[in-house]
């Protein structure tokens, strides 16, 4: 039973008010790989939409289709996987069902992505510069003269240091904050509508990782691009945030701007999420509250919500046993959850 | 040692260090493409001296590359240190011969961050346990009782214990680690990010099993990551290391509301808080350049060339500067390498290595606000930090 999203008329309610049409919409995304059995399903029924100049966090359990749903979009699943239902549209267009040649010409120029793994996205046989440069002219009809001058433009842009002679290094004789600069370098080359940052900074240094995120924000002041930024790190959803995507078990479980997801969560997850992680602002010797058992295995999710076997809330409860929550509205229709129960969690904030 | 108060016994008296480093150093040759020695060479460590006392934590934090893990190898000599000792029960483990050495290790066990890559992975479970105490000659007797014991300890049902370590989640392969580390019952376990491969939902349940395992046994932790927030959750201490050197030290609290070293303070406003409204008033320190390397270490102190602190000195306060690649510094921070000491006022617990510690409203000032106060803005702030633009 596949879940209705929303109907059309309330994705208005769901756009950031900084525009009416949405760069990026995903509508009852569903991806398969191979199972035993039968395929099992690692993206059930998600939709996200992203507005221009917007940032959108996705966060949530690690295994729970956070990467599947943005390379299902952009063509680049892995061989065995299968987009088997939905629409991506970006500006209108449904980028499923683009031939491979125009999805190519468009993946960089109108959408890019920063990949997960400091050492993935750059090849280490390649100079940086070389690399940029490829990229850039893959698109557009310009002189290797001037792409290199663009290259090197770009590099600036990123804070990398001495640019015009750093352009010539391979990527192992960068630092990894350097390099991770050079992979967003090369993502922004082409002015994309939409980037999707999958944990950009998840391997770098605090400081590093401040900078890097600040240069993103400042790339979308200037330019409206908005961006969907995956990471675990709840600290940078607050701080980069308009609205926050909460995937459990290949589904998005919770959804909504980003104070009413931090200050009036609807789902356990997120609330357990909040909890048992330690955070520099709350008393040094809090107890933390773990998320008992591990995280499912989309292979052999349960009949119920995927959450139920770890939930406070639901644990052993039949609906929450039997039925699959749907993604519905709660007393504010842009905030969204899956979650039987969720008036029951009126009044929990998850910073208070 | 007061005469007229013989009752009262200083510190370090009461509660006898179980570990001491005195002026350590590692000096690695640095290897080419070719594994060739290339003749540079990286100062891992650069004279780091740390206490711990018996059941007692203290978290080692800092960038990477920074030289937490070498401290951790060295004191197991798997790393030999260049120079300096290592006391642990009263004797120098950097004197030891390999074989007295080995010896030791059933005092002093070490768990790695990698929970897939450091078990054996043709051993079960059992039997990963056990080794440890076979090669330190347990009586047999005794070990199906022990084994049976460390893995409730840990939260494993011993029933699995003929399973293989594939066989189990990443957390569940982190508590393995943990009690093949723990059934020789050592008096030090060094933890080199126990945590940061875990799933986050997980984190949680390997933190309070080591906090629960401390308070039973009074076993002393190292506890070595470069997550700010774990590191304040469990650490008794801190101490904070930046190419090598432990920049500033002081019990949990103080370190985290009352940094004075410039580089803790950098670190400290670089985390974000995951509360919206907090998060956006904040303020954040500027951070110059580059993280610098351990084949080139800066002079003077190491840190002058990120520092927020040595810029405005120079540029507001006046006293003798110097012009570096066009910027003016602190002439001190760019000739002179600072010791670690105690700052007017504080203990001597808590010391950093700068010459110009920040006062507490010096710190209230380029924090904006400390964690969890009301942001506070002034003139000295602005100039020293940047305003976050949302
Ligand atoms: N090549 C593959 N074949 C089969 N299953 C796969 C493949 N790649 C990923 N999966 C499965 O798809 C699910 C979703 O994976 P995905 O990478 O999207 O998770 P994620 O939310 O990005 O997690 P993380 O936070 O760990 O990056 C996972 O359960 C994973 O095991
Ligand atoms: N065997 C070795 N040979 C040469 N250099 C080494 C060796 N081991 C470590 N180093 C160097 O010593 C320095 C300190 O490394 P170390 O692994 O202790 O850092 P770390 O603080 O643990 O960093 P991370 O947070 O990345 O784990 C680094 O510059 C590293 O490259
Ligand atoms: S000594 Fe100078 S350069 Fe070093 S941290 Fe202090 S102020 Fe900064
Ligand atoms: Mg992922
Ligand atoms: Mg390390």
């Amino acid at each position: 039973m596949a879940i209705q999203t929303r109907p059309e008329s309330s994705n208005d309610n769901l756009e950031s008010p900084k525009t009416a049409q949405p760069y990026l919409e995903i509508r009852n995304l569903q991806t398969a790989f191979p199972g035993n059995e039968k395929p099992t399903i690692v993206v059930n029924d998600v939709s996200l939409s992203l507005a221009r100049g917007e940032t959108l966090a996705v966060v949530g359990e690690s295994g729970s289709g956070k990467t599947m749903t943005f390379l299902s979009a952009l063509g680049l699943l892995p061989k065995s996987g299968r987009v088997i239902g939905g629409e991506a549209l970006l500006s209108g267009r449904d980028l499923l069902k683009l031939p491979p040649r125009e999805m190519r010409a468009l993946r960089g120029s109108e959408i890019a992505m920063v990949f997960q793994g400091p050492l993935s996205g750059l090849n280490p046989v390649f100079r940086i510069g070389e690399q940029i440069i490829e990229a850039i002219r893959a698109h557009r009809r310009i002189s290797r003269r001037a792409a290199r001058q663009e290259a090197i433009r770009l590099l600036e842009r990123v804070h990398i240091p001495a640019a015009s002679s750093r352009i010539d290094d391979y990527p192992h004789q960068l630092s990894g904050g350097m390099r991770q600069r050079a992979l967003i370098a090369m993502a922004i080359a082409l002015d994309p509508a939409v980037l999707i940052a999958d944990e950009p900074t998840t391997a770098l240094d605090v400081t590093v990782q401040a900078q890097i995120l600040e240069l993103l924000s400042d790339i979308q002041a200037e330019t409206g691009m908005g961006m969907v930024l995956i990471t675990h790190d709840l600290g940078l959803v607050a701080r980069h945030a308009d609205r926050v995507a909460v995937m459990y078990g290949g589904r998005v479980v919770e959804q909504g701007q980003l104070s009413d997801v931090f200050k009036r969560t609807r789902h356990p997850y997120t609330v357990s999420l909040f909890r048992s992680i330690p955070h520099l602002h709350t008393p040094a010797d809090a107890e933390l509250t773990p998320i008992d058992g591990q995280p499912p295995n989309p292979a052999e999710l349960p009949p119920g919500c995927a959450f139920e076997a770890r939930c406070y809330l639901g644990k052993g409860r039949r609906d929450c046993v039997s039925a699959i929550p749907p993604l519905a509205a709660t007393d504010l229709n842009t905030h969204l959850t899956a979650c039987h129960h969720w008036p029951e969690l009126a009044g929990t904030g998850a910073n208070g | 040692m007061t005469v007229n108060e013989p009752t009262l016994r200083p510190a370090s008296e009461q509660d006898e260090p179980i570990l001491e480093l005195h002026d350590v150093r590692k000096v690695f040759g640095s290897r080419g493409v070719f594994g060739n020695s290339t003749g540079n060479t990286v100062t891992a460590v650069d004279g780091i001296s740390i206490r711990i006392r018996r059941g007692e934590t203290l978290g080692l934090v800092g960038e990477t590359g920074s030289g937490k893990s070498t401290i951790g190898r060295i004191v197991l000599r798997l790393d030999e240190p260049t120079s300096g000792q290592i006391m642990f029960g009263g004797e120098d483990l950097a004197k030891l011969s390999v074989r007295e050495m080995r010896r030791r290790r059933q005092y002093i066990q070490m768990v790695f961050q990698d929970p897939f890559g450091s078990l054996d992975p043709r051993m079960t479970v059992g039997e990963l346990v056990a080794e440890p105490m076979f090669v330190h000659g347990t009586p047999r007797a005794e070990i199906p009782l022990r084994m049976e014991r460390i893995l409730k300890h840990v939260g494993l049902d011993p029933r699995m214990s003929e399973r293989y370590p594939h066989e189990f989640s990443g957390g569940q392969r982190q508590r393995i680690g943990v009690a093949r580390a723990l059934v020789l019952d050592p008096s030090l376990l060094i933890l080199d990010e126990p945590v940061s491969a875990l799933a986050v939902s997980i984190q949680a349940q390997i933190l309070n099993m080591l906090r629960s395992i401390q308070r039973e046994t009074d076993i002393a932790y190292l506890f070595i990551a470069h997550d700010l927030a774990v590191v304040r959750h469990i650490s008794d201490r801190v101490a904070v290391l930046y190419l090598g050197r432990i920049v500033e030290t002081a019990p949990r609290d103080k370190l985290y509301t009352m940094p004075r070293h410039p580089y803790t303070i950098s670190l400290l406003s670089a985390v974000p808080v995951p509360d919206p409204d907090l998060e956006r008033q904040r303020k954040r320190v500027e951070l110059h350049g580059e993280i610098s390397s351990g084949t080139a270490i800066p002079t003077g102190c190491r840190f002058h060339p990120r520092c927020f602190r040595t810029r405005f000195i120079a540029t507001q306060q006046g006293g003798s500067t110097i012009s570096v690649e066009g910027e003016q510094l602190a002439r001190q921070c760019v000739e002179s390498d600072p010791v670690l000491v105690s700052a007017v006022g504080d203990d001597d617990e808590h010391s950093a290595a700068c010459h110009f510690p920040l006062s507490d409203t010096e710190l209230a000032a380029v924090m904006g606000m400390r964690l969890g106060d009301k942001p506070s803005l002034n003139d000295h702030a602005n100039s020293q930090t940047q305003e976050h633009n949302s």
